[in-house]
């Protein structure tokens, strides 16, 4: 059980929690007070104040008290004065990356995320950071906007196309925490999750050593079943058979396929390399041309192994 | 002296057939129409409501599919937010009262009005184009460049929102002048219902909120047709101007839908305490204050979305204004109670419900002011429940007692009182099931417009989905005891609830076609219980 979960607020994980669930916390019981100030005495009036007779009549028509009036406009806007100056300087942190923060490039397209590590030169659908270690994310989107939402870490931002948006965070302990998509971006939007994973520097190390060379020791396919996952396939592409938002993969090497416009076209190398560089060319009937480009993402090596796992998905 | 014969009976009986109502230029048969319509759409986009929120049981595919989860609640939202809530209040219960309130024959403009009427059924029956038209799935924000697909079910609801704005804004016009030119001798602004200081707050947000409305989604348009590169950054346009465009109206719209609703709280709260409302002119004049603040405030939807933080500073200081009349409302109505002779009728009980979710729906949305908290809160479950508290818990909840409060004079008859109260119950318990579990699940970080959740959420989604059949039994229990009065002979009496406002002390239920036989004098304020007798 974490004890940093509340009825309210998931765990926290970031340096921001604190401060963010404070402001939360401090605000919730000035709601309830509030909240129960109003509710009992609606209740204690209407009931003690019911009409017992047809004809009765009001008690008192009391239609002004400047005192009562002066209370109750000064007292909230003291309050919410102290909660916007809380929530300034809590946001103002929020935005400024400390100078030593390690940077990742982040890419949302339909439905997946992408990390890129520019300065350890490596790449993954998950992102991995030490723990302690300032990060600064620089997010940009392929398509349309999405949001990228770390509910343990208190942060999220948009990830919107042609221009660059940044977040920041100190993740303050060890674990795999969800990321949300959280602006709405189509079919798929709420599948497009992944997680990052906080690890000690000297695991970050290793990963980045692992990670720099993902096709080493691995057959073609097997690192193609990576790059399935790795690359975004997954969201649209099943591997047991079942129809996605495009077809399965399974079975579908050396059958020939209708299309779209009448055709019909055998899977192999060819059409497979193509349909990644050009998807919306030969669609395969029955589906939507939403597919994102690969043309320039993708090396050749890349496309030779997802080739080869296409090939064993018998 | 036909003619005077003739104006001396019943606007239901002046005269017949389906050619009658629709070429009517009476507010009160327009009024009618607008609710009969409102009804039904307030119905469709329920059902949508109720269909998804079975979906949502379990964490992944129940009966929708998930591009059919996605159409529904694009329509949920479009068909509530321009269909029901934005043109709901003023539509129906204004067209219908607003000049029997004020003691005037009609609208200033009766034939504007029917044309308003007429945008409105345009926009609907555009709105079924796009139903039929595909799967519309761009959520009722339209966000770029998402909406730019030229998916045509789209664009067909872009051309029917756009209609629907004029429509909000012609209402808004023959509000504004008939407010300040038609008012009966005696009438002065302080003596006018606060429902009328609500609907003239709204009507003005109406004429200079919309047609920012409709300049964007004329830009919209061009952008999907002609490719030119204003909102679609493929082409160098910008997707946050969208936004800024988009909530420019959007945000005022807020209270386009929720001050309405204020109007009718103060109504129902003083009737029904046979008391004069407490500071009427600190009410009437936090109607006017949130108007202004709320053309102020439109960034704060915008916090995560890329803009400056020296913007969001600002947009978050200037949202913490929008509470101060907020809360002066509250607790003015609160004191209204205070030794007052209070009686629980089917209306008031709609009404204190209105003082109980707007409170919550209030204190929710002051959060999301507090920049630092907005950030995790943002795009959650947090802010779909915030936003129903104000809308569906303070406007829909407000126009349903209206709608109970105004029934009399709309339709010479009584319901039945003991089944409105029992409905009015069924509707508070399931609104609070159906969204306050959305307030911890938001908190907890569940994003909205999810077809697929964690299992974690699953406690909250099914309260919530218990809630909403709660809900719907509740809102049809009260529909059938409405109709049902209909089978009834009239009984209604002149002034059933002892009101002091014109349409209830002047007016014959139901009331003549230009309203009054003679034109009343108005000699008290509308609340001044003390003083019995006209």
């Amino acid at each position: 059980m974490d004890t940093t979960k509340s009825v309210w607020l998931p765990e926290q994980a970031s340096t921001f929690a604190n401060s963010v669930d404070w402001a939360f916390n401090l605000y919730l019981w000035i709601s309830v007070a509030f909240f129960a100030i109003i509710v009992v005495l609606i209740a204690y009036f209407v009931v003690k104040y019911a009409r017992k007779r047809p004809d009765q009549l009001a008690t008192a028509q009391i239609v002004h008290n400047t005192f009562l009036e002066t209370t109750w406009t000064a007292i909230p806007l003291i309050i919410v004065m102290a909660l916007f100056v809380v929530g300034m300087k809590g946001y103002w942190n929020m935005r400024v990356a400390p100078s030593n923060a390690m940077q990742v490039d982040v890419t949302g397209r339909k439905w997946a995320w992408s990390f890129d590590y520019p300065k350890e030169g490596v790449s993954t659908d998950t992102l991995v950071v030490p723990v302690h270690q300032p990060v600064r994310l620089r997010m940009t989107s392929t398509d349309v906007i999405h949001s990228f939402f770390i509910p343990a870490f208190r942060t999220k931002a948009d990830v919107i196309p042609g221009r660059y948006h940044s977040l920041w965070f100190e993740a303050t302990k060890t674990g795999v925490f969800q990321v949300f998509c959280t602006q709405y971006c189509g079919t798929n939007h709420s599948y497009m999750w992944t997680a990052v994973k906080v690890v000690t520097p000297d695991e970050f190390q290793a990963w980045v050593a692992a990670a720099a060379d993902p096709s080493k020791g691995k057959t073609p396919a097997e690192f193609g079943e990576i790059l399935y996952s790795q690359k975004g396939c997954v969201a649209c592409h099943t591997v047991d058979g079942s129809t996605g938002i495009g077809p399965t993969w399974k079975g579908i090497w050396g059958i020939s396929v209708p299309l779209e416009d009448g055709r019909s076209v055998t899977v192999d190398e060819a059409y497979v390399k193509k349909s990644m560089n050009e998807p919306a060319t030969d669609v395969v009937k029955g589906f939507q041309p939403i597919m994102p480009p690969f043309q320039g993402v993708l090396s050749d090596k890349e496309e030779d192994a997802l080739v080869a796992y296409i090939q064993s998905l018998k | 002296m036909t003619a005077h014969v003739h104006d001396n009976i019943n606007y239901l009986k002046t005269s017949k057939g389906l050619k009658s109502w629709l070429t009517t230029v009476d507010h009160k048969r327009i009024g009618l129409m607008y609710l009969a319509s409102i009804l039904v759409f307030f119905i469709t986009g329920g059902l949508y409501a109720l269909l998804f929120r079975l979906e949502l049981w379990t964490p992944n595919k129940d009966f929708l599919s998930v591009d059919q989860y996605n159409n529904f609640f694009t329509m949920h939202g479009v068909i509530m937010v321009f269909l029901v809530v934005v043109p709901g209040i003023p539509g129906a219960l204004g067209n219908f009262v607003l000049p029997l309130q004020i003691g005037a024959k009609d609208l200033a403009f009766p034939k504007l009005n029917l044309t308003s009427l007429y945008l409105y059924w345009l926009g609907a029956i555009l709105a079924v184009i796009s139903l039929l038209a595909g799967h519309a799935d761009s959520g009722w924000t339209f966000y770029a460049p998402y909406s730019l697909s030229k998916n045509p079910a789209v664009m067909w609801m872009l051309t029917a929102a756009f209609l629907l704005g004029f429509s909000s804004i012609l209402t808004g016009l023959n509000f504004i002048v008939t407010i300040h030119k038609m008012r009966a001798p005696g009438m002065t602004w302080f003596r006018m219902p606060l429902f009328i200081w609500a609907l003239y707050a709204t009507a003005i947000m109406q004429v200079f909120a919309t047609p920012v409305l409709g300049i964007t989604l004329i830009l919209m348009l061009v952008e999907n047709f002609f490719h030119i590169g204003i909102f679609d950054p493929a082409l160098g346009g910008d997707p946050i101007l969208m936004q800024h465009f988009f909530w420019f109206y959007s945000h005022p719209a807020v209270y386009i839908i929720v001050v309405p609703a204020f109007g009718i709280a103060s109504e129902l709260i003083a009737t029904f305490s046979k008391k004069e409302i407490f500071g009427y002119k600190f009410i009437a004049f936090s109607s006017v204050a949130i108007t202004v603040i709320g053309f102020l405030v439109w960034g704060h939807h915008m916090f995560v979305a890329g803009q400056s933080e020296v913007a969001d500073t600002i947009f978050s200081f200037l949202t913490f204004f929008t509470a101060i009349p907020s809360a002066i409302k509250v607790f003015n109505w609160t004191t209204t109670l205070y030794k007052g002779s209070i009686e629980l009728r089917t209306p008031m009980l709609y009404g204190l419900q209105v003082l109980f979710n707007f409170t919550i729906g209030g204190l929710t949305g002051i959060i999301l002011a507090i920049l630092s908290v907005d950030i995790h809160l943002h795009d959650t479950y947090f802010v779909v429940s915030h936003f129903h508290y104000v809308a569906m818990g303070t406007t829909m909840i407000a126009f349903i007692g209206g709608i109970h409060y105004w029934w009399p004079k709309m339709t010479g008859r009584m319901y039945n009182e003991v089944v409105g109260k029992f409905a009015s119950l069924l509707v508070f318990v399931g609104f609070n099931t159906v969204f306050f579990p959305q307030l911890i699940m938001g908190s907890q970080g569940s994003p909205r417009r999810y077809y697929h959740y964690l299992p974690d959420f699953q406690i909250f989604h099914q309260i919530s989905t218990i809630g909403i059949i709660i809900l719907a039994v509740g809102l049809f229990t009260a529909l059938i005891n409405l109709l049902m009065s209909l089978r009834r002979a009239p009984d209604a009496p002149q002034n059933p609830w002892g009101a002091r406002t014109l349409e209830w002390e002047f007016a014959e239920t139901p009331p003549v076609l230009f309203n009054f036989k003679e034109t009343p004098v108005v000699t008290h304020g509308p609340y001044e219980f003390a003083k019995e007798g006209a």
